[in-house]
């Protein structure tokens, strides 16, 4: 995710001059809009193609091939063939490519929406308390976002989960772990919200509602948010990839579910326990990395894709 | 200038303050009792001798002293570079073991970060704007950053090192040699370096790539160089501008993807037993060397802050206005 998540407020994101024109089209007409140029954009279409086909596997997939992705009961190191449960071929110890890859998808996409949503939630109170309030509370959350935007997310996470699987062996599941994924990796989205909250604190309409007699959160939320909900949207797909990857080196660093399988996790086994490099199983660890790479890179392009949907700039080509 | 490197100074040492206390505190306030763990481990014992081995433990690790007393010790064992012993490394100083790993790290990552970021720039700058190579450039660069660092390690150890055998499949120098300042042990070494570095490589050029062409897309489509194309000045001219606008969010990206790029790093040393800290964690991790993991862990913190500190004193050299202003840029 190098390069693409900078933290950098994009330039001409928030449109338009001063004054809140962009609050005067009519609900209605804006959706049109969106709509219009959603369908035309070949980037959006791609990415979303691909997101419902890897959301259809992770939910039909359980319902067609049954196999209980941890049981050991299929001929081992068998390369995919047609024949049910045998998709994409078995593991060394004679499980189900096909069920792990599903049910991976399905922790994955878990991750993604706890993780990146609690990151997002962090980010946004951080981010807008300190852009809108500004003063000596956002001197202590630009620090404690500084902070925290420094220390390798991965290490800490590394660092805890290695005390937890020996002092608290419950806590080694997918919900915990997305947790501590969330609880990680919302320092870069609080400093680019703040500074999209700075940017349009001194508008007009913020005044005007200020004089009005409206209190703080509501001006945030009523206010400042609507008008940068495009770019809120953003940040969150942006989260969402960032903690299926963080979580995906986690489990291949074997800190990840005791219970349960993951995308991550499949890769692990493969590497440290099947010898599937030697062994020459490559159907055991590719599909699981197709299987990211295509959540991620998907989100990714629709990030771009929603970028010239959303800022008229950028459209043409 | 002296305050503006003087203010991220205090920020980096407040930091690895606040680094080091969470790694302090990890062990002291999280659910459940380590030295219960590492007593669990032995197995088999009475009841007595475990409460005699947690007494042991306790004792030996100073958890028994007030907390106050026990932060006091760790700083002043830390600040005289003492970080305990490992268990994996037969009760050799963590030091002396993390020292020993640093150099493969460091030739693996700063390669890999400076070519990357070269590369990736130069092909993000050529590719905007130009439609037939963003076509090229775009997917490619999509794919490569949403690639999990371990997977492309994985899928290139297995077509070019067990496939197709062109290059040794793990470690950092081959077995039947001794490090010496011969020939074949340079030439084994390089050998061994060039999976992992190709992998890290990758995945960086992508992310780079994409942030460049999307930096530039936005420049040229600004006042300034809408103005430079009125006036009439070469297609050249103004993408040269925008180029050198463009440049300054990547460098902080850079700054902002240090993170990220050690943890792929760790990930990517992994797969290869490569001898570096990523590989030495793993091994820490795998026997439950806490003092070593904790070491890891500041050496880690301390590595990326001085990099960050680095990206600064760049930043101040590219832009003027950071010079200028001294108010500090963005970063």
């Amino acid at each position: 995710m190098t390069g693409v998540v900078t933290g950098e407020p994009k330039k001409g994101l928030i449109k338009g001059p001063p004054g809140g024109e962009a609050t005067a089209v009519p609900a209605g007409r804006k959706r049109g809009e969106f709509l219009y140029f959603a369908l035309r954009s070949r980037k959006f279409l791609l990415a979303t193609g691909v997101l419902l086909t890897l959301i259809g596997i992770a939910f039909i997939g359980p319902m067609v091939d049954t196999n209980d992705p941890l049981a050991q009961n299929l001929l081992p190191m068998r390369p995919p063939t047609t024949e049910t449960g045998y998709w994409f071929g078995t593991t060394y110890f004679g499980e189900d490519v096909f069920a792990q890859f599903a049910h991976g998808l399905r922790a994955t996409f878990f991750v993604g929406l706890l993780g990146g949503g609690l990151a997002a939630v962090i980010g946004m109170a951080v981010g807008f308390t300190a852009g809108y309030r500004g003063g000596w509370v956002d001197e202590m959350l630009n620090m404690a976002t500084n902070v925290m935007l420094v220390i390798p997310t991965l290490a800490l996470l590394i660092v805890i989960s290695s005390y937890l699987q020996r002092s608290w062996p419950e806590a080694r599941g997918i919900p915990f772990e997305s947790v501590f994924v969330g609880l990680t990796s919302w320092p870069w989205a609080a400093r680019a919200i703040r500074a999209q909250t700075f940017s349009l604190r001194s508008r007009d309409f913020i005044d005007l509602a200020k004089l009005s007699g409206r209190r703080g959160w509501k001006i945030i939320a009523f206010e400042i948010a609507p008008n940068m909900s495009s770019y809120l949207f953003m940040t969150f797909i942006l989260l969402f990839g960032g903690a299926i990857l963080i979580a995906a080196s986690l489990d291949f660093i074997g800190l990840g579910p005791t219970q349960g399988i993951s995308l991550g996790l499949m890769m692990f086994n493969s590497f440290s326990y099947g010898a599937a490099l030697l062994l020459g199983l490559w159907w055991w660890f590719i599909p699981p990395g197709i299987g990211i790479m295509a959540t991620v890179g998907a989100l990714y392009v629709m990030n771009v894709g929603l970028d010239e949907i959303f800022n008229p700039k950028l459209r043409e080509i | 200038m002296r305050r503006y490197f003087g203010r991220k100074l205090i920020t980096y040492l407040i930091t690895f303050f606040i680094a080091a206390t969470i790694d302090w505190m990890i062990p002291r306030f999280m659910p459940g009792d380590p030295v219960q763990g590492l007593v669990s481990r032995t197995g088999g014992i009475s009841p007595e001798g475990s409460a005699a081995l947690v007494q042991y433990y306790n004792n030996l690790f100073g958890l028994d002293r007030p907390l106050y007393e026990q932060f006091l010790n760790f700083w002043i064992s830390l600040l005289h570079g003492d970080l305990g012993r490992s268990v994996f490394e037969h009760g050799q100083p963590v030091t002396q073991a993390i020292m020993a790993a640093v150099p493969y790290t460091l030739a693996l990552l700063i390669p890999a970060i400076l070519l990357s970021w070269w590369a990736g720039n130069s092909f993000g700058a050529l590719a905007a704007r130009r439609k037939w190579l963003d076509n090229a450039v775009l997917p490619v660069g999509y794919i490569l950053t949403a690639t999990p660092y371990m997977w492309l390690a994985l899928v290139l150890s297995f077509v070019l090192a067990f496939s197709l055998r062109i290059f040794p499949q793990s470690g950092g120098y081959g077995y039947n040699l001794e490090p010496s300042l011969t020939w074949t042990f340079f030439t084994d070494l390089f050998g061994h370096w060039m999976l992992p570095f190709l992998s890290l490589f990758m995945v960086m050029f992508g992310g780079w790539a994409i942030g460049m062409r999307n930096m530039i897309i936005y420049e040229l489509e600004s006042d300034y160089s809408r103005y430079l194309e009125a006036l009439g000045a070469p297609q050249g001219l103004v993408r040269k501008y925008a180029f050198r606008n463009a440049m300054l969010p990547q460098i902080t990206g850079l700054a902002l993807q240090l993170g990220v790029i050690v943890s792929g790093n760790l990930v990517t040393e992994i797969v290869f037993s490569y001898p570096g800290i990523g590989n030495l964690l793993f091994n820490a991790i795998k026997s439950e060397d806490y003092f070593l993991l904790q070491g890891i862990f500041l050496f880690i913190i301390a590595g990326v802050l001085i990099a960050n500190f680095l990206v600064d004193v760049v930043y101040v050299i590219v832009d003027p206005r950071t010079r200028v202003g001294m108010r500090g840029g963005t970063a």
